[in-house]
């Protein structure tokens, strides 16, 4: 029996830290940093939940989750309760566990962060999805729903996807998925890497979909294999969900040198294809040991720290701006200073230099300062003149950012973009200018996060829901 | 999985797959390409589809066993499967009614070359083939290409069979006749082949259209990868390509590209060929 505590000994309780692999030995391997809670702690963790009236944390949380009522049902070690809850108000609650941003969006709202630190929800949602990953016979819904007869299709299969198909199904829609690639799980596979997301978890969470009765069809490209005009005859409602796979180009010269890569081919080489994990992988990967990498993102994180591991003596971030400003998540910088990755601030690079073989060999940058606070209020950077340094390289990454990929949206000239590229949609209800058809996820957003797809994607299934009673 | 219906051998180390791909077969276009993976762990590697087959929903790819992943999937039975075909991808190739064409392919680039040859012919074109090949025995596609062809040329590297030497002799006589001159050039073969037709055409400015071959992971313009340079503008082969000017081309850029993994290359290949081959598996 789990001991009731009262508010005075709750409020005791210190935040539980997230038991991390040393940083010597995992920069040089992709096992996943963060190893998880145990059950003690993770108990232990939810007691520190006051189970505050306003449930603000729910207001942070882009698929507005039940997180008091998750943590309540863990913190009496009710698990497999708390495990129904989280299954059914998130797809893929393994994945938000590990990716989600916590700090900016529900633990940010927590009344506990206002004294000390907030609960760990993160860490908490992440330790019940993966009890419930081992014990899907005890949360397995018995209840089958009635069919609808509607058939939806889902095109892309990641996140936005993935989630949209999740609740469709649960709603008694036959959903199928077309995915381009060869595998499932779209920016979670070729994008993320293993020691943030291991494989198995994507794979379990699309296994449990498949169970349920989504198809999902790889290898089907929309916009070339099929048409959206031919999915638009054979389906009652379409959600396009392809993602923001377009890279932006650093424009600089120099960027065509052998050795100058996108992060998405950086990523994709690493992470889909396995190139460089083991010597029986056909797909090659230059193993850099001087390797820049351009952006200050998550990408860009993910970047740096999987060259690290490939084997890179000197792995680099270089950033116009200071740490202040960098968009990553504090947990991913955090880890990446820990496995030994410099940090080159107020750096702007101008040109790449080859070697007489073409081959990426210095890295010459502007050095910057910061000015006046700008528009986005942040201190606008600015050369310091005459100041250039060549930073000496081996591989270059550019992780700028991603935009529109117009694949499908080209093949589809009745759908309205905006002047990004970016589909365009009826923001309450994700519905696009063709009837039945809907959009989510990065190809409405632009480059945006895990999170925002899946609510995207659980926000759309809602109306595409609606849409089809009515039809 | 895409089944393997038949495995024909057309030279040494070129191979004819007639694969069952009923989406791919419906609405591919000439020039389109598909991206094909043997199995489990193995390369993604661009294929141009050599035709197709609605009816009975096949593609043919032609493939010219070169490295780990090609010998590998020249080596599928009949019968067997490839893991994975993705497309049609790719822009198709721009068809008009041009008044005289000539259509070139170096190698395995004259397999590449053939749709475009079938889709001009439909078209109404008259044209003039050239097939180069290192010997008599590389000859490929002779046959079909004769069929669509008013003539049909072939020059090899060392003079057994046709011409002795490069294609650019055969276009570079047929160009100083006004009678025979063209008035468009396809070249599909090795970089420095379709450079240097595109350098005779270029004081003619006689459109020259060309196919790349860089290196390509996904097809769909995700990563960049496939980059390739025309008229001082960066393109993507897999999804603005294949085909693009000849006269606009970065020819020297691509050659250099398509060695970013030469030495992984041979190293994949040093170990297959020591027998001991566990890649995929
Ligand atoms: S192959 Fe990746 S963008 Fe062309």
């Amino acid at each position: 029996m789990i001991k009731k505590l009262s508010t005075k000994e709750r409020m005791a309780l210190q935040r539980t830290k997230m038991p991390e692999l040393d940083p010597q030995i995992r920069s040089r391997n992709f096992e996943e940093v963060n190893q998880g809670l145990n059950e003690e702690s993770a108990i232990q963790e939810a007691q520190r939940c006051l189970r505050c009236k306003n449930r603000a944390c729910v207001g942070g949380c882009p698929v507005q989750m039940s997180i008091p009522e998750f943590i309540g049902e863990l913190a009496e070690g009710n698990l497999v309760q708390a495990a129904k809850i989280l299954r059914h108000d998130s797809a893929l609650p393994a994945v938000c566990g590990r990716v989600c941003p916590q700090e900016v969006q529900c633990e940010s709202k927590c009344i506990r962060g206002v004294k000390s630190l907030p609960v760990a929800i993160g860490y908490l949602e992440r330790f019940v999805a993966d009890w419930a990953l081992k014990n899907r016979e005890k949360v397995r819904e018995e209840i089958s729903p009635t069919k609808t007869g509607k058939k939806v299709v889902i095109v892309g299969c990641g996140p936005a996807g993935l989630t949209a198909a999740g609740e469709l199904s649960r709603r008694g829609h036959e959903v199928t998925i077309f995915e381009a690639l060869h595998d499932t799980g779209g920016v979670l596979r070729y994008g993320i890497p293993e020691f943030r997301l291991p494989k198995e978890i994507i794979d379990i969470e699309v296994a449990g979909l498949v169970e349920v009765g989504v198809k999902i069809e790889c290898n089907v490209v929309v916009g070339k294999t099929l048409t959206l005009d031919q999915l638009r005859e054979e389906f009652d409602a379409i959600f396009i969900a392809n993602g923001a796979g377009l890279p932006q180009m650093l424009n600089i010269p120099g960027e065509n040198l052998k050795g100058v890569l996108s992060a998405n081919e950086f990523l994709t080489r690493v992470n889909l294809m396995g190139a460089g994990r083991n010597e029986n992988v056909a797909t090659p990967i230059i193993k850099g040991h001087h390797v820049a990498v351009i952006g200050a993102g998550n990408t860009a994180m993910d970047c740096v720290r999987t060259a690290r591991r490939l084997g890179a003596e000197r792995a680099m971030i270089i950033y116009r701006r200071t740490e202040a400003e960098m968009p990553a998540r504090k947990e991913e910088i955090h880890h990446a200073k820990d496995e030994g990755i410099e940090f080159v601030f107020l750096t702007s690079p101008l040109k790449i230099i080859g070697n007489n073989e073409n081959w990426a060999q210095f890295l010459r940058c502007q050095k910057m300062e910061l000015g006046e606070v700008d528009s986005s209020g942040r201190r606008r950077p600015q050369a310091i003149p005459k100041a250039i340094e060549d930073i000496p390289v081996d591989v270059v990454i550019n992780a700028l950012g991603t935009r529109a990929n117009p694949l499908l949206t080209s093949t589809a000239p009745e759908l309205k973009l905006n002047k990004f590229g970016n589909v365009e949609i009826n923001p309450e209800t994700g519905e696009t200018s063709l009837p039945g058809v809907f959009a989510g996820g990065d190809i409405v957003r632009g480059g945006a996060t895990v999170i925002l797809a899946m609510g995207d994607g659980k926000k759309t299934a809602e109306s595409i829901h609606n849409y089809l009673r009515q039809k | 999985m895409f089944e393997v219906l038949e495995n024909e051998i057309l030279a040494p180390e070129l191979h004819k797959l007639t694969v069952k791909a009923p989406r791919v077969a419906l609405a591919r276009k000439a020039g389109q390409f598909v991206i094909v993976r043997a199995d489990v762990g193995d390369e993604r590697i661009p294929l141009t589809i050599g035709d197709a087959d609605v009816a009975s929903g096949t593609i043919s790819l032609f493939i010219q066993a070169v490295g780990a992943s090609t010998r590998k999937l020249v080596k599928i039975p009949v019968g067997g499967f490839i893991r994975d075909v993705a497309g049609p991808l790719g822009q198709p190739t721009h068809i008009e009614k041009w008044e005289r064409v000539v259509c070139i392919g170096g190698g395995v680039g004259t397999a590449v070359l053939y749709p475009l040859v079938k889709a001009l012919a439909q078209a109404g074109n008259k044209i003039t083939t050239i097939i180069g090949a290192r010997s008599a025995s590389f000859v490929i596609l002779e046959k079909e290409l004769t069929a669509l062809s008013q003539d049909l040329q072939i020059t090899t590297d060392d003079g057994s069979r046709g011409l002795k030497g490069q294609v650019t002799r055969v276009l570079a006589e047929l160009m100083t006749n006004p009678e025979s001159s063209p008035s468009a050039v396809f070249a599909v073969g090795p970089g420095p082949m379709m450079k240097a037709v595109a350098e005779l055409t270029r004081a003619k400015k006689i459109p020259t259209i060309v196919s790349l071959n860089p290196i390509m992971i996904d097809g769909t313009g995700m990563c960049g990868g496939c980059r390739v340079d025309v008229g001082g503008e960066v393109k993507f082969a897999c999804v603005d390509g294949p085909e693009f000017d000849g006269h606009l081309v970065d020819f020297d850029l691509l050659r250099d590209r398509l060695a970013t993994y030469r030495d992984q290359e041979r190293k994949a290949l040093d170990r297959c060929s020591s027998d001991k081959c566990k890649i995929g598996s």
